[in-house]
């Protein structure tokens, strides 16, 4: 009960205070019905030609070879690498955002869930094209999986790529049944609303003839009540794997064991600030400012200012332990990852990451819109360079007569902007055409739907 | 079976009877009245899970963590045998000189493939125990009944109820405990 503190009616979605579920139904389900908007066309239109940039660029990619991108012999990994573990972090704080907010009862994760878990998959997405296209050989990517063929080899699952591809698979499968599933009442809900047979009939499939049962609805909670105990340890197990690629590595500046904690918590860091970002235009697009409310963003910039704090305490505690370990390879990593070639990278890491956040100390910062989004961007490019600054310390391996500069080609720059198509396009479509907030999770926390509600007038 | 009328082609067999109410207070008070009356197949419809409603329909607790429990004990043991049968007699390869049965190695391919056959063993468990998916219903032919994903809770009451003497009959039960626009529906 002691966490049923939004029961303040100021924190609550004002969808929630209608007082009539049809009201609701209409707001939600309107927009799915009606014509688009022109700000949506335009930004689909923005959307789908960068998307087509990058399915082009992946053709050439395709082409060519893996020659097209900058890396090189030291650093093999490049931009890809560094754009797969950006993306897969941003994905991270969706179905987190979601399944905790969920498992603590705290109402108001109706006006965000739909959302976020949405986020989530579509940066899974963006995330997961990249490591298929590095492996060089893109026709052969199942190699990854551990099928029969005909060379009768089989991975080595003791190898830290080996978990990421079973920790990133499972992590998409597992975000789009949780999202399918909330969504299952709400297509129902769509389908019987649906003016045209054809529209009936493809609702009806998906929606797989929910009838509202309360047998049904019983195995439903269960069932949902369960994928949200399990997609939370999931979402800290993803990140972490993620860090072993590097932390199982015998690189100095990789190998250190604070780097599941400090992925997880900079993946969720990152992951807020995106889900703001994309909030805030959303409020301003789609007139969403009584569904999603100051109190929200408030809160999401708490949350930004806690990971980032701890992301601060990991960059600090790095380089603490490079000195306090004695090894000079390990001392020579962080000197030169802060002092050296790519002394920009870091600065710019550091500044967006730990110095900006501090700001949302102040009250006043946490509730400004504009300053907010300004903020958020910063931190998204700031957890972007802090991936570059990891992937990046490769360029001075092991051999002096190897080290290098590192510089992206045109192919990477374009095709990391071509993602954002990807996702975009994926996004705008799910605002258009799928329920933007839970129907059903909006009425079931309305007061109305309270068996008891009322009694006390009798 | 006695009744000729019965195997009339025209006349057609019966669902059984639907019957709305006018707030998730009311169906929540019906739901305790017909479970006390001992109907057995009915049912309620709601627009969202309605808070209390399986004790006041008297129902059981849900079958969904055994199956979930399973899928996990499953997918956690599979993927752990899998690994071991890999690096013991599939293709030991030795790689990095280091142990084919390395177990803490195994870990995370063992957490995962739990986490992926429970979340599969709960949406489709959540499936097969709902009859679902199930396109056709006969409370899908009342114009009515497309309230429920609205703002409409319902009853249904089949025929195949043990207590189900007559239409008449569980018309006028219905009607008592508060009941309107009650319809009989086709199968």
């Amino acid at each position: 009960m002691i966490l049923h503190r939004d029961d303040d009616p100021a924190k609550r979605p004002i969808l929630v205070e209608t007082g009539d579920f049809h009201k609701v139904t209409n707001i939600i389900a309107g927009p799915t019905e009606a014509r688009f908007n022109l700000t949506w066309a335009i930004l689909l239109m923005l959307t789908g030609s960068l998307l087509c940039l990058m399915v082009a660029l992946f053709g050439y990619l395709f082409w060519e070879g893996i020659g097209l991108w900058g890396v090189n012999s030291s650093v093999s990994w490049g931009w890809a690498i560094v754009n797969f573990v950006w993306w897969i972090g941003i994905g991270h704080a969706g179905t987190l955002i979601s399944a905790i907010l969920f498992l603590f009862r705290q109402k108001w994760r109706t006006a965000i869930n739909r959302f976020s878990e949405a986020m989530t998959i579509f940066a899974v997405m963006c995330a997961g094209v990249f490591p298929a296209f590095h492996v060089g050989r893109v026709w052969v990517v199942y190699y990854i999986f551990p099928l029969p063929n005909q060379m009768q080899a089989w991975p080595n699952t003791r190898s830290p790529l080996f978990w990421d591809v079973f920790a990133v698979s499972t992590y998409f499968t597992v975000s789009v049944l949780f999202w399918y599933m909330g969504l299952i009442p709400d297509l129902a809900t769509l389908r019987d609303r649906a003016t045209t047979k054809v529209k009936q009939a493809i609702l009806g499939i998906f929606a797989v003839g929910w009838r509202g049962s309360a047998r049904h609805w019983q195995n439903y909670e269960r069932a949902y009540l369960i994928l949200a105990a399990i997609a939370t340890p999931l979402v800290l197990s993803v990140h972490s794997i993620v860090s072993f690629d590097f932390a199982a590595s015998k690189v100095p500046g990789w190998h250190t064991t604070i780097f599941p904690p400090y992925f997880v918590a900079g993946a969720v860091f990152s992951g807020f600030a995106l889900v703001s970002t994309l909030l805030i235009v959303a409020r301003e697009v789609f007139g969403l400012k009584e569904v999603v409310r100051m109190h929200h963003l408030e809160n999401m910039n708490k949350f930004m200012l806690l990971t980032g704090s701890i992301v601060g305490y990991a960059y600090a505690m790095e380089l603490f332990i490079a000195w306090y370990s004695g090894s000079v390879y390990e001392r020579f990593a962080f000197y030169h990852r802060a002092l050296g070639t790519y002394w920009w990278a870091y600065a710019s890491m550091v500044s967006c990451n730990v110095l900006v956040p501090q700001l949302f100390w102040f009250r006043s910062i946490r509730r400004n819109i504009p300053i907010m989004f300004i903020m958020t961007i910063f931190i998204n490019i700031g957890m972007w360079f802090e991936r570059f600054v990891i992937v990046i310390t490769l360029h001075a391996s092991f051999l002096p007569s190897s080290w290098g500069y590192f510089r992206p080609t045109w192919v990477d720059i374009f095709t990391f902007v071509g993602t954002f198509g990807l996702f975009g396009t994926f996004f705008l479509l799910f605002l258009k055409f799928l329920p933007q907030l839970a129907i059903s999770e909006v009425k079931g926390v309305m007061p109305e739907s309270s068996p008891h509600h009322g009694h006390a007038n009798h | 079976m006695s009744n000729p009328t019965s195997h009339a082609p025209s006349a057609p067999k019966l669902f059984g009877i639907l019957a709305e109410f006018g707030s998730p207070a009311d169906v929540h008070s019906a739901a305790k009245k017909i479970r006390d009356a001992g109907y057995k197949k009915w049912d309620v419809h709601s627009p969202f899970p309605i808070h209390g409603i399986e004790t006041a329909m008297g129902l059981g607790d849900s079958k969904l963590g055994w199956i979930a429990f399973f899928c996990a004990c499953a997918g956690a043991f599979g993927g752990f045998s899998m690994q071991f049968w890999i690096h013991k007699y599939a293709y030991p390869l030795l790689i990095g000189g280091k142990p084919m049965i390395a177990y803490p190695a195994y870990v995370p391919v063992t957490f995962e493939p739990g986490i992926l056959f429970t979340a599969l063993g709960c949406i489709l468990g959540m499936l097969i125990l709902n009859g679902l998916p199930r396109l056709y219903h006969p409370t899908f032919k009342s114009e009515n009944f497309k309230k429920f994903s609205d703002n409409g809770f319902f009853v249904t009451i089949e025929t195949k109820d043990p207590l189900f003497k007559n239409v008449e009959a569980t018309r006028s039960f219905l009607q008592s405990i508060g009941a309107r626009n009650i319809e009989v529906l086709e199968d």
